[in-house]
């Protein structure tokens, strides 16, 4: 499928969606954890669209950086920016609400659930994607979504943050999966 | 054997001559120059166009690592190894083993080294027995049997009085002592020099102070007992300004410098390039420029190559725990040449530092093309570059700090009296 | 001349010396530190990046304390670990470096951590090794100690943040200091301003100021006014060398007591790379006391070995095995 840019979803808009899809999970020892970056980013704005209901029922959230989980590791080493994963509560019996940008092969949902598990045993893990771009290779979907976007393989889907915090989808050059340099093209934080 | 040299550029730094002139020689001798003899008929002709002729090189510091060191090298390697340099005589060290301390070993290597018909080999005898600086050595039988002088090679004396008295002894006889000037216990488990790279790198260091002392000592010994004395392997500029004194002052002072010292400096250790383990260390630029200015007014002599050939195995290892010292025969000419264009010293002057000046210190009657002089003689192209590395050098030492280098100076031919030993 | 520890690429393909790094190495090398800070916190200490890797410890020169920091760094990154105390085995039998290499080679090994009592031994080694296996030195006589330099910068990081901003006074025997040499390279490279040394001329090497520390004596004057003060072992063969007469008068002119701390900013903070000689070099009181980050260090050393050996592991030569 053809996609240009200017025909892809608004990420704003998919959010709010997202946020009311993912009210009726918060329940007690729940915990949202974003995956960095992009699932980090969403997750701040979850944790501000679903205010009353975080603080209701007291939910915790924390951050995964999955880079020493990676099992790409040996074909492009460590990137060159790590930053430290913050699980600041414990993560035994928690029902985890796992959240990331683009759901693409699966591979980065399996190093995050890897991480998770040596933080320790969650009751449940709930998998929520602001895109779903199809192209899994391995058995694991997300249960939550907010919008199916079949990508032909050669295009490269990311979430990317504006200056003022706003968020928006774009296709970038695409990453040869020879090249050991990740082509960054969103801010730091 | 009647050998016609012709064409060739003929430089003779003892004749002061630089020009285009024939050589010709019957029974090993030099029988005449530029023209041809009337009823000359050469047996064998050598074309030497573009190429120069001149006297073969006189190294005053070799190892040739026999007799005992044979898995470093042995005498035929190494003696091979000099004419493919073009060097035609050369001076041993006595640090054998066993040392050269009885006139038994010295006529056995020489009577070895003739044998091979290759270049001559004078032996320099042991100043103190077995090299430890206690007991004289009979410096007259030694010098019967065939040695030009006496040395210590790396180990000093350090017992003034005995250093006193061998100075005596031997300015009585009027043997020349081979002196290389380290103050042992500020030299001691050194490895470079101490300055800013030995800091850095974390290496023991010898302090130029180790050298200044020592040969403040050897000087001052050598005014008093009248000795004759030459200072090998000179590394410091105030060593330099020293010696340059000690000759104003009428002293009977010579000394030389290795060739490694006129190109490199503490810098080409670099990562620890165990080829640069070298005694006297390599020092600073300053140190570097002071020697090539040193050797341009004639306070230094001659330059010698310290052919200090090492097994391969040996400098595999960490910097500090590697063998010091590396390959020279086959480098003295074209690093002497390479000094010569670099310093912008004329060819004539150059050579002088490797042929006449080196057999006036050795005392023989060589180093020169005069006429009814033995035909020892080196033929090479100055402008062919020959890449350094182990299967270009005939020396089982194939340890050098120029190794990978190109060098311009080709040997082409050396002969020995009058025999053609190297062809190239 | 090619730095031997970076490939064509300019990635870290060799740690054998702060000195030749670049500052952009070295920061990613300490900001990688920080991710591995919180896995030693979590109940599972461990993270897959090296497993399936076999990381040797080749200690040529007996240390029980670093070569545990290496295991355990290496064991959490799920590495398996050898360690080989090499004086003991066949070193001592004649067999020489490379040997014992090329031996622990051939079983597969593909990380080397390297101590020596010889400068430039690391270098030797990372000289010697096919393209594939890394060397990480431990080590190397007096030259360089790269990780400890390292993590004593982390760990001044850690406290006082702006590097730009600091005076570090590194106190006692720099001329036979290979974690003084490479403090001052990681200092000096990573931008901090003013480093000075102390010690008595006996214990300083030649020119050290072409390395761009200043040079104090007088400890009460270099201590002055001074962010972070790093304390270095002194060992008992200085008496022997004629560099001291006693430890009794080191302590009393180079010795860190709370008297001679107080003349630094009240929040300085004091290191020490272990282990410590109490009484020679440092006072048991500024030890344990509130000012000392002498234990934070120990597990920074550990997060910082982490980081190390996984930016080795992840960086590719053509025809790696991956």
């Amino acid at each position: 499928m053809n996609v240009a840019n200017n025909h892809l979803p608004d990420a704003e808009q998919l959010l709010v969606e997202l946020a009311n899809k993912i009210e009726p999970l918060l329940q007690p020892n729940t915990a949202l954890v974003g995956i960095q970056s992009g699932g980090a980013w969403l997750m701040q704005r979850l944790q501000v669209l679903l205010a009353d209901n975080i603080s209701r029922y007291a939910v915790e959230n924390g951050t995964l950086d999955v880079s020493f989980y990676r099992d790409d590791f040996a074909q492009r080493g460590l990137k060159s920016e790590t930053r430290p994963s913050q699980i600041p509560f414990d993560v035994n019996d928690k029902h985890i609400i796992l959240i990331d940008d683009v759901f693409y092969t699966g591979r980065t949902t399996r190093a995050a659930m890897n991480e998770l598990f040596d933080y320790g045993r969650p009751a449940s893990i709930t998998l929520v994607a602001l895109i779903n771009r199809g192209g899994r290779e391995l058995p694991i979907a997300p249960q939550i979504v907010g919008l199916d976007l079949p990508l032909d393989a050669d295009k490269n889907l990311q979430l990317l943050q504006n200056s003022d915090s706003s968020l928006y989808l774009a296709l970038q050059p695409s990453i040869s999966t020879d090249s050991l340099t990740t082509i960054r093209t969103d801010l730091h934080e | 054997m009647k050998i016609h040299i012709k064409n060739g550029r003929l430089i003779d730094p003892k004749n002061n001559i630089d020009a285009h002139l024939d050589l010709f020689i019957t029974a090993g001798k030099i029988i005449a120059i530029g023209k041809m003899p009337t009823d000359f008929v050469a047996n064998q002709t050598v074309d030497a166009s573009n190429l120069i002729v001149c006297p073969g090189l006189i190294d005053l510091s070799v190892r040739l690592r026999e007799p005992g060191d044979e898995y470093k090298a042995s005498l035929v390697s190494e003696l091979q190894a000099a004419v493919a340099g073009g060097v035609t005589s050369l001076a041993c060290q006595p640090d054998t083993d066993p040392v050269l301390d009885e006139p038994g070993l010295v006529e056995m290597l020489k009577h070895r080294a003739k044998q091979l018909h290759l270049a001559h080999v004078y032996p320099l005898g042991a100043l103190t027995r077995q090299l430890e600086g206690k007991i004289l050595s009979e410096m007259g039988e030694l010098q019967e049997a065939g040695c030009v002088g006496f040395s210590q090679a790396n180990t000093a004396i350090t017992d003034t009085q005995v250093l006193w008295r061998a100075m005596e002894y031997a300015a009585t006889f009027g043997h020349t002592l081979f002196l290389h000037a380290e103050e042992p216990f500020l030299a001691r488990d050194g490895v470079a020099h101490d300055g800013e790279v030995a800091s850095r790198l974390g290496l023991k260091g010898i302090p130029s102070a180790a050298e200044v002392l020592a040969l403040a000592s050897m000087l001052r010994i050598a005014q008093e007992t009248g000795a004759k004395v030459h200072i090998s392997r000179l590394s410091t500029a105030e060593g330099v300004a020293m010696i340059r004194t000690a000759k104003q002052q009428g002293l009977n002072i010579s000394c030389d410098v290795s060739a490694n010292h006129l190109h490199l400096t503490e810098h080409d250790i670099a990562y620890f390039d165990a080829n640069c383990h070298l005694k006297p260390p390599l020092r600073t630029q300053r140190d570097k420029e002071a020697l090539s200015a040193g050797l341009k007014d004639g306070t230094i002599d001659a330059i010698c190559s310290d052919h200090t050939p090492v097994h391969d195995d040996a400098k595999l290892a960490p910097f500090a725990e590697a063998e010091l010292g590396a390959t020279g025969l086959e480098l003295l000419l074209p690093l002497t040449l390479k000094w010569a264009v670099d310093q912008h010293v004329e060819l004539v002057q150059a050579l002088a530092h490797v042929t006449k000046y080196s057999a006036q210190i050795l005392g023989i009657n060589s180093g020169d093309l005069s006429l009814n002089s033995d035909a020892d003689i080196c033929i090479f192209d100055a402008n062919e570059y020959w890449k350094v590395g182990a299967s270009s050098l005939k020396s089982q030492g194939k340890n050098s700090p120029f190794t990978g280098l190109e060098l311009a100076g080709k040997v082409k031919t050396t002969l020995v009296h009058g025999q053609i030993v190297f062809q190239g | 001349m090619n730095n031997p520890q970076l490939d064509q690429d300019g990635r870290l393909r060799h740690l054998l010396s702060v000195e030749g790094l670049p500052k952009k190495i070295l920061n990613q090398i300490l900001d990688t530190a920080e991710s591995f800070v919180g896995v030693a916190e979590r109940e599972v200490k461990k993270v897959p990046l090296l497993r399936g890797k076999t990381v040797c410890n080749l200690f040529f020169e007996n240390s029980t304390r670093t070569r545990t920091t290496f295991e355990i760094a290496a064991k959490r990154l799920s590495a398996d670990v050898i360690s080989l105390n090499v004086n003991s085995s066949s070193q001592s039998k004649g067999e020489t470096i490379l040997d014992t290499v090329d031996n622990l080679i051939a079983m597969h090994a593909d990380m080397f951590v390297v101590r020596h009592s010889q400068s430039g031994a690391a270098h030797f080694i990372a000289k010697h090794v096919p393209p594939h296996i890394h060397v990480i030195n431990a080590g190397d006589g007096r030259h360089s100690h790269p990780t400890q330099g390292l993590l004593d910068v982390f760990t001044i990081r850690k406290y006082k943040p702006d590097l730009h901003n600091l005076r570090v006074a590194i106190v006692g025997d720099i001329l036979h200091s290979r974690v003084a040499r490479s403090e001052i390279h990681a200092l000096t490279t990573l931008g901090v301003p003013e480093v000075r040394v102390i010690a008595p001329k006996t214990l300083l090497p030649a020119q050290v100021e072409k390395m761009g520390v200043h040079v104090y004596h007088d400890m009460k004057a270099g201590l002055k006014d001074v962010d972070v003060v790093m304390m270095l072992r002194l060992q008992n063969e200085r008496m022997s060398g004629a560099m001291l007469p006693s430890s009794q008068e080191y302590f009393k002119t180079y010795g860190l007591t709370q008297d001679k701390l107080r003349l630094a900013k009240p929040d300085a903070i004091v290191l020490h790379p272990g282990p410590m000689n109490r009484g020679v070099e440092i006072d048991s009181s500024v030890a344990d006391g509130v000012q000392s980050v002498i234990l934070p260090q120990v597990t920074y050393g550990i997060a910082v070995r982490m980081a190390v050996m996984a930016m080795l592991a992840g960086s590719q030569v053509a025809g790696a095995k991956s």
